[in-house]
């Protein structure tokens, strides 16, 4: 037979449907596959080897008994582990959070059991996705599989590791700044935050919620899609959520097609701090659409420029207060509760032993931004370039279809290379973070390797709200012209484990 | 702390002019809290009424219930507030063990309502206007026991157990506009505004605002200013006032506690105070080293809320008559005076006065028995008037009996007795107890004929044209028949037979 | 814009509920100041004539109906506490308001 683990989303889904395969065997074969190349990767913080073989052996009886599987039954995923899971450990990579078993399920985690996902465990990342490399995981740092020196993004660093190192072939992160497309794009794979608010946030632990969405992190866009659609919809659960269906991802990423499609290139994301090779396989990437039929033009958008500084007040702000519930009283860690000790400064101590440097700094750093005297320059001033940025987009879709950029300026930077210095960690999100400050829906594929360091590239395609199937019209055509080109998928470049 | 001597209250108000600012909390009373779907219902189990949104789980989210903004929006036409056509929720961080997520959702600039005004009437019947400055929506927070201290206090204990059942129940907070000109009568007014405000919350059936259960709080905020002043001088805040009385006597003391600070030179010192009800003292809170900075900032987990202008017209037209509207209606159409309409106020007596009427008894009737046998009865066994086992209809039944005849007086009584016993309904009080009025004529004649005879003396009297003196064979016949007669009757066959107009 | 100082730093740090220590608190003075020396571009617009985004989409009354679901047991409640007593979770003494 041949390596399960190989296989893409919608291959499993078929054969365990059509009977080729059973659920059990494909949970074997991930399981096995895990407890043989984790351990260099580090990619999951907790595998839950009991209920996934529960739930595999469930969809076997299913399928026994003749019942009708869903689009995704039987098929592995690994869930990032900020999203609650009831009965399994949630930490979000904090050791404030060790230990710590949910009471209940987000409403993600609920839609994949609803759909018959087998669910393998939870990943690894930057504690309370505060980061872009993974290495502020209190658990440790997550490696790149093309590179095991390098890190694999953040903070979403454990999910796109484990698709990469074919530990699942799905898996869920959350995007607040580009922690999905990031990882995405050093890793090789395809990630995707949706719309705001065309996924449920409920049970997901909030790091900032005006800009937190969960999405699929897939080695194809036909999966990417496929875990789109299960996980999408609204929510009565979470006021944010829209009450409109979720666009057609899947018909969109089975009829990849570019033809009559205007593409704007934005202008701003590129020049100083981009990575030459980068820039390449960009440039010929948007040459490729426009050998595919799409019409492509330059756009700006000025005020971009001003996207880092914005979030870097407005997420900070959200997570300061997000964070005041970490307080010892009710779950998670407790410090100094030896009688001599109040609450307060119990609170206090916990606090300053369970949360690493990158969550104080930004705790620290809203705290600051929303302090009276400091709101109307900072936070105030952040939420007004809010609105240019949203109105910089508005502009440019009332010109072009798509937007395109590099998803991150430069390839897998070395493990520990940016650990000392947080503005240069923070470039990483350049180019993703306006997407989550206007809301709107944004891609990341493949588009090659870095000449210079024959790592992945990532280009990011960015649709207007509620146009997420747009993206995946676009990927779907990049990734079979790509694949056309290339012979075979870019992930098969990657050094085996 | 120094102990500072009062000063006494009218000199107090020779040289100062007091500037008030209440803040009420009113806990609405719907099914569930203002933010998750668990029950409000009180007494339950500890922590049996808590979910991942009202305990703060990691992940969890809020989502409004639409009966608080409901009750918000009625509370604020009530007041005579504008409705804000858009307005959000805001995030007011403070850490706090009995606050799940160490912020309290609330709002902050703007309310859902502001820029109203409640008529209050004073003991004298004079009206004096507050104007209020907003009302808005929050949730209330957990409940600390606290263990290991001196009666329950937080001073001392050594640890303290947290009972999350009454976090996220929806608050509204009621800020009036600085209560300027009521010199003298400043307690007395914080103390008019606070139980008509309680009226006017009851009436729109928002909540109980039972203050003893905690349904109603009050913070009093004061200051002085010397006669002629027109800036504020510092305000003291004292925290949960919880009772009428309470506030009137916060007030009073603080009024007392600051003339004698300024007279000594001294400066008030802007601070949370409690009020003690034993003594009816203030004393301060625990000084923070640091101002408070809430940090206030739009909550992102809810969106806008923008009641539109149909819907709150819509609500205006359904509220019921204001309670000083209404008690002014029903003195007028009692015919009583200010100061019984005042009594019967007091007595928690108005409700069940209308809803007698409305069951048919005469109003005077009515009033006669809530405020006579029945105020007595509550107020010996210590319950309210409501609390009583007898309702309107009951009692409106009684008065019913007593009109047609079938009762008189006393017998009513002693039917009001049996049914406050639990013999059942009046009817079967009646039955029970054998209680109708002797109506049978020739029982009775015969009955006066026998106490003519017995009391020749007293008959020879009235022959002669001493009519008072009838009362003395009223009273004999009466007896006679144990009380089950009609004692008008008795009269008029006593003259009758003693050939004497009545 | 001014800079930060380790003084505004504990401050913050206090507010934060965070007990650095105290060359944490140098360490982050250092970072601080420079990050929200990047940071302060965007008071570039403060005196513009823009309204502030507070959240990414033009949703109003979101509401649901006053009705009661299933609350969590209470077993489930304190599943996570660090001590309870009573079914209560215990915390230790709170100093604050009597
Ligand atoms: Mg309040
Ligand atoms: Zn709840």
């Amino acid at each position: 037979m041949a390596d399960l683990t190989r296989l893409t989303a919608a291959q499993t889904a078929e054969m365990i449907a059509s009977g080729e395969v059973t659920a059990v065997e494909v949970a074997e074969a991930h399981l096995a596959r895990i407890e043989a190349v984790d351990e260099k990767v580090h990619a999951f913080l907790h595998i839950d080897r009991e209920g996934a073989l529960a739930k595999a052996r469930e969809v076997d009886e299913k399928r026994a008994r003749g019942e009708r599987l869903g689009p995704l039954a039987g098929v592995p995923a690994a869930v990032k582990d900020l999203f609650t899971t009831e009965g399994v450990p949630t930490t979000v990579g904090s050791k404030i959070l060790e230990g710590w078993i949910p009471p209940y399920d987000s409403t993600v985690v609920r839609k994949l059991k609803e759909a018959d996902v087998v669910i393998l465990g939870k990943t690894n990342m930057d504690e309370f996705a505060m980061g872009s490399s993974t290495e502020n995981s209190a658990y440790g740092p997550t490696g790149n599989p093309w590179d095991l020196t390098r890190v694999p993004g953040g903070s979403g660093g454990g999910s796109s590791a484990a698709i990469t190192a074919y530990e699942a072939p799905l898996a869920l992160g959350t995007d607040t700044g580009g922690s999905i497309r990031q990882p995405a794009a050093v890793t090789g794979t395809v990630g995707v935050k949706p719309t705001y608010g065309g996924v449920s946030r409920y049970g997901m632990v909030a790091f900032s919620s005006s800009l937190d969405q969960a999405g699929p992190c897939a080695r194809t866009v036909l999966d990417a899609a496929l875990l789109h659609a299960v996980i999408g919809g609204h929510d009565e659960l979470d006021s944010t959520s829209i009450d409109q269906p979720v666009p057609d991802v899947v018909a969109a990423a089975r009829n990849g097609d570019v033809a009559g499609l205007r593409v704007g290139v934005v202008t701003e994301f590129r020049g100083e701090g981009y990575q030459a090779g980068v820039l390449q396989r960009v440039d010929e990437t948007v040459e490729l659409l426009r050998e595919l039929g799409a019409e492509v033009v330059e756009v700006s958008c000025p005020s971009f420029t001003k996207a880092l500084a914005a979030y870097y007040l407005i997420a900070p702000s959200e997570c300061s207060s997000n964070l005041a519930r970490f307080d010892a009283m009710r779950y998670g860690l407790r410090v100094g509760d030896d009688g001599t000790h109040s609450a307060e400064e119990v609170t206090a101590l916990t606090r300053e032993a369970g949360f690493g440097d990158e969550v104080k700094r930004r705790v620290m750093l809203g705290t600051y931004a929303l302090s009276s005297g400091y709101y109307d320059a900072y936070y105030g001033s952040a939420q007004k370039v809010r609105t240019l940025i949203t109105r910089d987009f508005e502009r440019a879709f009332g010109e072009v279809d798509v937007l395109v950029s590099p998803t991150t300026p430069t390839t897998a930077f070395p493990i520990g290379e940016r650990t000392d210095d947080p503005m240069a960690m923070y470039l990483a999100d350049l180019c993703t973070i306006p997407s989550n400050l206007a809301g709107n829906a944004a891609m990341s594929v493949p588009c090659g390797l870095a000449p210079e360091d024959g790592l992945p590239v990532g280009l990011q395609i960015i649709a207007p709200a509620m146009a997420d199937d747009c993206l995946y019209r676009v990927g779907a055509a990049l990734e079979a012209a790509h694949q056309a080109r290339w012979g075979h998928p870019l992930l098969e470049e990657a050094p085996s484990l | 702390m120094t102990v500072t001597e009062l000063v006494p209250y009218e000199e107090a108000l020779a040289t100062y002019d007091p500037v008030m600012g209440l803040e009420v909390h009113v806990e609405l009373g719907t099914a569930t809290k203002m933010f998750c779907g668990c029950s409000t219902t009180l007494g339950a189990d500890a922590n049996s009424q808590t979910c991942p949104t009202c305990l703060g789980l990691p992940g969890a989210l809020p989502v409004v219930n639409a009966t608080g903004v409901e009750s918000a929006v009625r509370i604020g036409l009530a007041l005579h507030c504008e409705i804000a056509e858009w307005c959000r929720f805001a995030r007011k961080n403070y850490f706090y063990p009995d606050m799940p997520k160490n912020f309290q959702t609330s709002q902050y600039d703007e309310p859902i309502a502001f820029d109203g005004y409640l008529d209050v009437q004073l003991e004298d019947g004079e009206i004096f206007r507050v104007e209020i400055e907003r009302a808005h929506m929050e949730e209330d927070t957990g409940k600390s026991t606290h263990i290991g201290g001196a009666t329950g206090r937080i001073h001392g204990a050594s640890h303290s157990l947290l009972d999350y059942n009454r976090a996220g129940i929806p608050l509204i907070e009621i800020v009036t506009k600085p209560i300027e000109g009521a010199g003298e009568r400043a307690p007395e007014v914080a103390k008019a505004y606070v139980a008509e405000l309680r009226e006017l919350i009851k009436a729109l059936g928002v909540s109980e605002a039972r203050m003893e259960m905690g349904q109603m709080r009050c913070d009093v905020n004061l200051s002085l200013r010397p006669k002629g002043e027109r800036s504020f001088g510092t305000r003291s805040e004292t925290k949960n006032v919880n009772s009428l009385r309470s506030v009137e006597r916060a007030a009073r003391f603080e009024v007392q506690r600051h003339a004698a600070v300024l007279d000594a030179g001294g400066k008030i010192v802007q601070e949370t105070r409690h009020f003690h009800e034993d003594d009816g003292s203030t004393t301060p809170g625990r000084v923070k080293e640091e101002a408070e900075d809430y940090r206030y900032f739009p909550e992102p987990d809810l969106v806008p809320v923008a009641p539109s202008r149909e819907w709150v017209e819509e609500l205006r037209a359904g509220l019921p008559e204001l309670p000083r509207v209404r008690r002014n209606r029903l003195r007028e159409e009692w015919g009583i005076s200010q100061h019984e309409m005042q009594s019967v106020l007091n007595a928690g007596a108005v409700g069940l006065i209308v809803a007698t009427t409305d069951a048919g008894a005469p109003a005077d009737q009515a009033r006669k028995w809530w405020m006579g046998e029945l105020a007595r009865r509550a107020n010996e066994s210590g319950t309210d008037l409501a609390d009583l086992p007898i309702g309107p209809e009951d009692v409106a039944r009684v008065c019913a009996l007593v009109a047609e005849g079938s009762l008189n007086d006393k017998l009513a009584r002693q039917v009001i007795e049996g049914v406050l016993d639990g013999e059942g309904a009046p009817d079967e009080v009646v039955e029970k107890r054998g209680l109708k009025v002797v109506s049978d004529e020739g029982a009775l004649g015969a009955a006066v004929d026998e106490a003519i005879a017995g009391n020749a003396a007293v008959a020879e009297k009235i022959r002669g044209g001493k009519v008072q003196a009838a009362g003395a064979l009223v009273g004999a016949v009466m007896k006679a028949t144990r009380g089950q007669a009609d004692a008008a009757r008795v009269r008029e066959l006593i003259l009758e037979k003693l050939g004497v107009e009545g | 814009m001014p800079g930060i100082s380790r003084e505004e730093v504990a401050h913050l740090a206090r507010l934060a509920r965070l007990e650095l220590k105290d060359e944490e608190l140098d360490h982050f003075a250092g970072q601080l100041d420079d990050i929200i020396g990047a940071v302060a571009t965007v008071s570039d617009v403060a005196n513009e004539d823009v309204p502030p985004t507070s959240h990414p989409l033009p949703l109003t009354n979101v509401m649901r109906p006053d009705t009661v679901r299933p609350s969590l047991t209470p077993q489930q409640a304190l599943s996570g506490a660090p001590a309870q007593e009573q079914q209560r979770f215990k915390v230790p003494q709170i100093l604050g308001e009597d």
